[in-house]
């Protein structure tokens, strides 16, 4: 008897906790997978390709899928990684192309004299950065370019250039503290 | 003309670390110069065996860690770590004990945690608690005070008894030897005798053991001294001492007859010592103003429970050690009022 | 008049040090001469750099226009003095950074001739506060405590009731005296932009906040009140503490009132303006000057004479310390400001600039050279000392490792890097630096997903863009086909259906055009062509 009452009293528990479950996964249903948001907004929207997928929202689905590693976007860095392994709760992983990475910040710069007016960068920049038709003079928006190099190869003139952002006074970032004396020439900062 | 360059502020006031451990030292003097005079030279010896054992410990483990370990040590927090552990242990204490428990302090509660400032314990209570848990029987063995037995041990035959065993002294010892005023308070209550009938006892002086609470005394001034020069704050110190006034005093109020008159706790064992040297390292302890009020009263709260209802003596190592793994959480709690923010206490 | 809290007469932490004052007050202020070459940068000021309104080989008088306000938190530049100018160009200005800024530089011709000026607006009592503010921001003037914010944008109180206009005098840091100097030599002009800046705002009553170690100052401005009758205007003594002088704790002593983190005193009916800028204020609007020249303290054991002096702007610290009697020989490190919160720079061809209030040339005894860090041992004497009563211990651990959402949990931003924490640090951590660092660091990543998330939105427009051209042409060919679909119908080949269908169009339009060609050439023909 004792038995018996046990089961039932589980049973019992069982069903009620399942209807509740399936109550609330119909009644707060998520439409679409919101990691895939939160993994896109932690990534520089560079749309550059580097990481071997069509842009930065391809690359974040495929991490959601787990069919990617998160060590895969050079314009990102470490800190992009980091960010990525806290969202994720997954470990740090080495960069797979540290010397991209490492690589200044730029952005790109038509050679106008050299230009033919070919409109094939203005197609392939994922930002409309640049500006021009056919067979009149193109240039980029500096302020729009994202630095990801996808106009320089369709170019058949290769008249662009990668000019690496400069540091400003506003801009510049005060280093990270060293307990060693900080007597130093100016400059090295 | 060229400048060399450094980061502001460009003055500096404060006390070097070496400073405030220094001032430490000299304020347990006065303490330690009474356990001299009513123990003899075993605490002397005690406290050089365990200095010298605890900088040569953290000298090589920082040469094994690859960094330069002249900086470190030369700021005396290992002297001070070692200094503190040796006036806890007995004067006779075998001189391996000694050296063992100097070497597991800063070893394997500093070092191994990361050096001065990453140590989540007191190196210097957790090795006594190593020790005594280890070594019961010699960590329990005391000397009564020279008021009672009328004489310390010559050094030679300290020296001998630290460095060979206290067989060595032979009848001598039990002329020597007793118990600490809390042990033998212990025992007689747990055969059922009454306050007033064991303080009959000539052992006992005004509040504490005689000789026992002279030595309280001289510690409370180097305490003192500490707070005047602004190298301890007084919350800590102030509220251990008046949560164990509170506690004992409640005790004592209701049935004063199994429980002690409240400033026996005061004056026995390690309450003043714990009090303005232990409980105030600023590493373990709580670091906000409220927090700190808090850590040391439950500290004082804790001594009175394990002393009366604990399986050992004295409390106030192990009151540290567990109010040390909850001073992170009692900072988190106690954060002050930021200028400019609302309410009591945020973020 | 509203009702304060009282007064409160201390604030929680800071520090009591060494004031060291005496050592520039004792000669006179002095007049620099005009130095040979002026650089000027541009963005001596928060918010965006001035645009050059003069180009090289320009010759420019005293108080002329040279750079305008870009924007609507900017500032006027004007020449320091009359000369020409030889570049316009990047050059190294004073800045932790050690980076160049775009700079104009001025040969000066040495007649110090002024250009044309505004009309003194003496009756500013009658003016209207925008005209006014109009003034201000014509003359370039900024907040000359160090703070540098355009006065005009400042002043500009959209609608807020000012209680209270404060005016700071406390001057904390040591080893800075010209305000002091200011207030003993021109109270007057002290006084004069403070009844300015009451009526531009509206202000209720008026506090000058200073602390006891200037008796002389106190004297100066008190007689100054006192022969004007100013009853709405007080002079506020405060107890001699640093930061006394920082803006919210000199709000706190003088009314009681806290301003809210990461709030401004606006918010509380506070407007708070240093004294120098008040002088300034005096000069642009009763006098029709542009902010041109500031007293500047030079001091420390490495200068020969130090003192205060009144020196164009732009005029390079050189010439500056050439002026007091040059080094002597035990100058070893050049601090831009105070010892506490000024920065230490690795040259002296470096251009003063309108937020240069000191230069210190010390010696070594004066600023010793910094040791290297120990590890925190949680003491806590930063806690204790902290005026804004934040948590630097925890801050330090945060920045540290980099955690910057706690350091915001902690108020990071609340920080005023004053530096009393690390100078009472036993292990000689340098605090400040680590919050700095967390500062710029949380600005450089704002910035970053700032444009993150514009370049998103780009980049979503043009797949939006692409799919809808997609689209239309997906529309077009549906069409088409949809018309040919239908042809089937007439009967025959659709193709050669529009074969026919074409040239029967060519023979109509042949037939249209022959008549009135018949008698032209040959030339006509490839027209024909082309149309068909």
């Amino acid at each position: 008897m004792g038995v018996l009452s046990a089961i039932l009293t589980l049973t019992l528990l069982a069903g009620v906790f399942g209807l509740l479950l399936g109550y609330a996964a119909v009644r707060f249903r998520v439409e679409g997978d919101p990691i895939v948001e939160q993994i896109d907004a932690l990534l520089p929207q560079t749309q550059c390709g580097q990481c071997g997928y069509a842009g930065c929202r391809p690359y974040a689905e495929a991490i959601a899928a787990g069919e990617a590693e998160i060590n895969r976007c050079p314009p990102g860095g470490e800190a992009g990684m980091i960010a990525l392994a806290d969202l994720l709760g997954r470990d740090p992983v080495p960069l797979e192309d540290e010397e991209a990475a490492a690589k200044p910040k730029s952005v790109a710069y038509i050679r106008e004299a050299e230009c033919i007016g070919c409109t094939l960068c203005i197609q392939a920049c994922p930002v409309d950065a640049i500006l021009g038709a056919a067979k009149q003079m193109h240039s980029i928006i500096a302020d729009e370019c994202t630095g990801c190099e996808l106009c320089l190869p369709p170019c058949p003139v290769e008249c662009i250039d990668m000019v690496p952002i400069r540091e400003t006074p506003e801009t510049w970032r005060w280093p990270y503290p060293d307990r060693k004396p900080w007597l130093q020439e100016a400059g090295d900062a | 003309m060229h400048f060399p360059v450094a980061s502001s502020p460009h003055l500096q006031g404060g006390n070097a670390i070496r400073s405030v451990m220094g001032q430490v030292l000299l304020a347990l003097v006065p303490g330690t110069a009474a356990l001299w005079w009513y123990f003899g030279w075993g605490v002397l010896i005690n406290i050089t065996l365990a200095c010298v054992a605890a900088v040569a410990a953290e000298w090589v483990t920082l040469k094994l860690r690859k960094r330069d370990p002249w900086p470190a040590v030369s700021d005396l927090s290992a002297v001070v770590t070692a200094w503190l552990l040796a006036l806890a242990l007995p004067p006779l204490l075998p001189w391996w004990q000694t050296v063992l428990g100097s070497v597991f302090a800063i070893v394997l509660v500093k070092q191994l945690f990361g050096g001065i400032g990453y140590n989540p314990f007191n190196p210097a209570m957790a090795a006594y608690a190593f020790l005594l848990i280890s070594f019961p029987a010699d960590m329990t063995h005391w000397l009564q005070p020279s008021v009672l037995s009328g004489e310390t041990l010559p050094l030679q035959q300290t020296l001998q008894a630290i460095f060979q065993g206290t067989a060595v002294l032979g009848a001598q010892w039990d002329a020597i030897s007793g118990a600490t005023p809390l042990d033998h308070m212990r025992t007689e209550l747990s055969r059922n005798l009454m306050i007033s009938e064991i303080r009959q006892s000539p052992v006992w002086g005004d509040f504490g053991g005689l000789g026992w609470e002279w030595v309280g005394n001289w510690f409370l001034l180097g305490g003192l001294f500490l707070i005047w020069r602004g190298v301890i704050s007084w919350r800590i110190p102030v509220s251990m001492l008046a949560a164990l006034l509170l506690v004992a005093g409640m005790f004592w109020a209701v049935d004063p007859e199994t429980h002690p008159f409240p400033a026996f706790h005061l004056f026995s064992g390690a309450a003043i010592l714990g009090a303005f040297f232990i409980a105030t390292d600023p590493v373990s302890a709580s670091t906000t103003p409220r927090g700190q009020l808090i850590y040391g009263a439950l500290i004082g709260a804790l001594v009175f429970v394990i002393r009366t209802w604990g399986g050992y003596p004295d409390a106030v190592a192990f009151a540290v050690l567990l109010m040390n793994m909850a001073a992170p959480t009692i900072d988190h709690y106690t954060q002050p009022r930021v200028f400019g923010a609302e309410g009591k206490g945020n973020g | 008049m509203p009702e304060y809290p009282k007064p409160a007469w201390d604030f929680h932490g800071g520090l009591h040090i060494d004031d060291h004052k005496s050592e520039s007050l004792a000669t006179p202020l002095r007049e620099a001469g005009i130095p040979t070459s002026l650089t000027l940068p541009l963005q001596q000021h928060i918010g965006q750099a001035a645009e050059p309104v003069v180009q090289v080989g320009d010759e420019v008088l005293k108080g002329q226009l040279i750079a305008r306000a870009s924007d609507y938190v900017s500032a006027n530049l004007h020449a320091p003095t009359s000369g020409r100018v030889v570049e316009i160009a990047e050059r190294p200005i004073a800045h932790p950074s050690g980076l160049s800024a775009q700079c104009i530089v001025l040969e000066s011709d040495g007649q110090d001739r002024w250009g044309e000026l505004p009309e003194p607006i003496e009756n500013y009592r009658e003016a209207d506060p925008a005209d006014l503010r109009e003034r201000l921001r014509w003359a370039g003037i900024v907040g000359l405590g160090g703070a540098v914010f355009p006065t005009s944008v400042k002043t500009n109180t959209t609608g807020r009731v000012i209680d209270t206009l404060i005016l700071n005098a406390a001057e904390c840091e040591p080893y800075i005296t010209c305000d002091d100097r200011l207030m003993r030599d021109h109270p007057g002009d002290v006084i004069d932009g403070a009844l300015i800046l009451q009526h531009i705002v509206s202000a209720g009553q008026v506090l000058i906040g200073i602390e006891q170690n200037k008796p002389e100052a106190i004297a100066a401005l008190q007689a100054e009140i006192d022969a004007r009758g100013l009853n709405e205007m007080r002079l506020v003594v405060v107890p001699t503490k640093y930061p006394s002088g920082g803006e919210k704790q000199l709000i706190y002593l003088l009314t009681g009132i806290e301003v809210p983190s990461r709030g401004l005193p606006l918010e509380v009916g506070i407007l708070c303006q240093n004294v120098a800028t008040t002088a300034a204020i005096a000069d642009a609007v009763l006098r029709g000057r542009p902010l041109i020249s500031r007293i500047v303290t030079l001091t420390g054991e490495g200068v020969t004479q130090p003192g205060n002096l009144r020196v164009a702007i732009g005029t390079s610290i050189r010439d500056l310390v050439n002026e007091m009697g040059g080094y002597t020989a035990q100058a070893q490190r050049l601090i831009m400001g105070g010892p506490m919160m000024g920065f230490a720079l690795g040259s002296d061809e470096l251009p003063v600039v309108k937020g240069s209030n000191c230069f210190i040339a010390a010696s070594r005894e004066e600023i010793p050279d910094p040791v290297s860090a120990s590890p925190c041992i949680r003491c806590g004497e930063c806690v204790k000392v902290c005026p804004a009563q934040l948590l630097p211990q925890q801050l330090y651990w945060f920045a540290r490792s980099r955690d910057f959402d706690k350091t915001q949990d902690h108020h990071l931003f609340d920080c005023i890097e004053c530096g009393c924490c690390a100078y009472v640090c036993p292990a000689h951590i340098p605090l400040v630096q680590y919050y700095r660092f967390a500062k710029t660091e949380i600005w450089a990543s704002e910035r970053e997903r700032a444009k993150a998330d514009h370049a998103r939105r780009r980049h979503e427009f043009h797949e939006a863009r692409l799919k809808r051209l997609e689209e239309e042409r997906q529309a077009r060919l549906r069409k088409k086909k949809e018309v040919l679909r239908k042809k089937p119908a007439s009967g025959g080949d659709p193709k050669k259906a529009a074969i026919d269908a074409a040239m029967k169009r060519v023979a109509a339009k042949k037939a249209a055009q022959r008549p009135p060609e018949q008698s032209q050439g040959p030339e006509q023909a490839p027209e024909q062509e082309k149309e068909a």
